[in-house]
């Protein structure tokens, strides 16, 4: 075995793993057990399928699931060009590509030196995850089906410690901890005045401001351009250790 | 959400999701590779996760409550220090909470 595709199953058990939390909670949260699977097989990305059943869980519209869902999921528009360039598909095997291309896959792919590497990285990783991570969406949504009351289990507190896991290697620098921070105190203030899901819709508009204004000062000092270029060398790090 | 409505907002969100992905790859690379749509990108993630974190943790039916699930995620966040994998964070954080509850705190 290459040492991409030996990268690409380990990275796929250790994901296809934590299939079993998404499925147990979504079920907790209100989904039944297909539309559990239709999330891992159709959306399949993480994130994603968490934030929809957060905001599903917590009587959120159905405007704002779909919204949460779809504004964490931006970041893959982000692997593409990233991916593209590696795989070099054409036809109807872009749809394919495009459905495997998650946080894993690009990682694994973007991280091998050779073209051939790349290519079976992506592929093994992006193939490997698919599939453990819906068959462990299913022992998940199945076992999460008979247990009782989810809060006796504190699974209400597993879902927390969920979003808290995928978050945390995203916090490598001050702007990212920062807006964190910011982001928590956003959705606490206005939970108690808005409808379910719309606080962390919020959450992510003052994400956008900061995004966008941080370039707009031109006085910004030294300190802020130095944190900025850390904190972009952070993610390309970031990217190319899967797992992290 | 229930029945037909959640149907139709778990596929119209499963769609969504997946045009974001196809987007990236049949878009002009140069469209995508700018450092602030990247940057921007990263915040909303990290702003969305962390206020699920918040939402998740420390409200219930609008309301801010503060009861045991704060220690299971403080429990969590010790296994994410720890350099635990996922599916141990998770299980610290239920395993925790559980347990205040049967000792009789909310």
């Amino acid at each position: 075995m290459s040492s991409a595709v030996r990268q690409a199953v380990s990275v796929a058990l250790a994901t296809g793993l934590y299939g079993v939390s998404f499925g147990a909670l979504s079920v907790v949260a209100g989904l039944d057990v297909w539309q559990t699977m239709a999330l891992s097989l159709v959306m399949f990305s993480g994130g994603s399928q968490f934030a929809f059943i957060g905001v599903a869980g917590s009587g959120g519209s159905p405007g704002a699931a779909i919204a949460t869902a779809a504004l964490v999921g931006l970041r893959n528009a982000l692997y593409g060009p990233q991916v593209a360039p590696l795989i070099e598909v054409t036809g109807p095997r872009r749809l394919l590509a495009a459905q495997l291309t998650i946080d894993e896959s690009t990682a694994v792919g973007t991280a091998q030196r050779d073209p051939a590497a790349a290519r079976a990285g992506f592929w093994w990783t992006g193939a490997g995850v698919f599939l453990l991570w819906n068959a462990f969406t299913l022992v998940g949504a199945l076992v999460g089906d008979s247990a009782g009351d989810p809060r006796r289990y504190g699974l209400d507190a597993a879902a927390a410690a969920a979003f808290l896991a995928l978050v945390w290697p995203r916090l490598s620098n001050r702007t990212a901890q920062a807006v964190a921070g910011a982001a928590v105190v956003v959705a606490l203030s206005t939970t108690p005045v808005l409808p379910s899901g719309v606080p962390v819709l919020l959450a992510a508009a003052v994400a956008v401001l900061v995004g966008v204004l941080w370039r707009s000062r031109p006085a910004a000092a030294v300190t802020d351009a130095v944190a900025s270029h850390q904190s972009e060398g952070a993610s390309v790090r970031r990217v190319e250790e899967p797992g992290s | 959400m229930k029945g037909a409505v959640l149907w139709l907002a778990v596929v119209a969100a499963g769609v969504a999701t997946f045009a974001i992905k196809l987007v990236g790859h049949l878009l002009p690379r140069h469209w995508l590779a700018k450092p602030q749509v990247a940057r921007v990108a990263a915040l909303v993630t990290v702003a969305l996760l962390s206020a699920l974190v918040a939402v998740q943790a420390a409200t219930r039916g609008g309301h801010v409550v503060l009861d045991s699930r704060l220690a299971g995620l403080g429990a969590a966040a010790v296994a994410l220090v720890a350099k635990a994998p996922f599916v141990v964070v998770v299980l610290v954080a239920a395993v925790v909470t559980a347990l205040l509850r049967w000792a009789g705190l909310p």
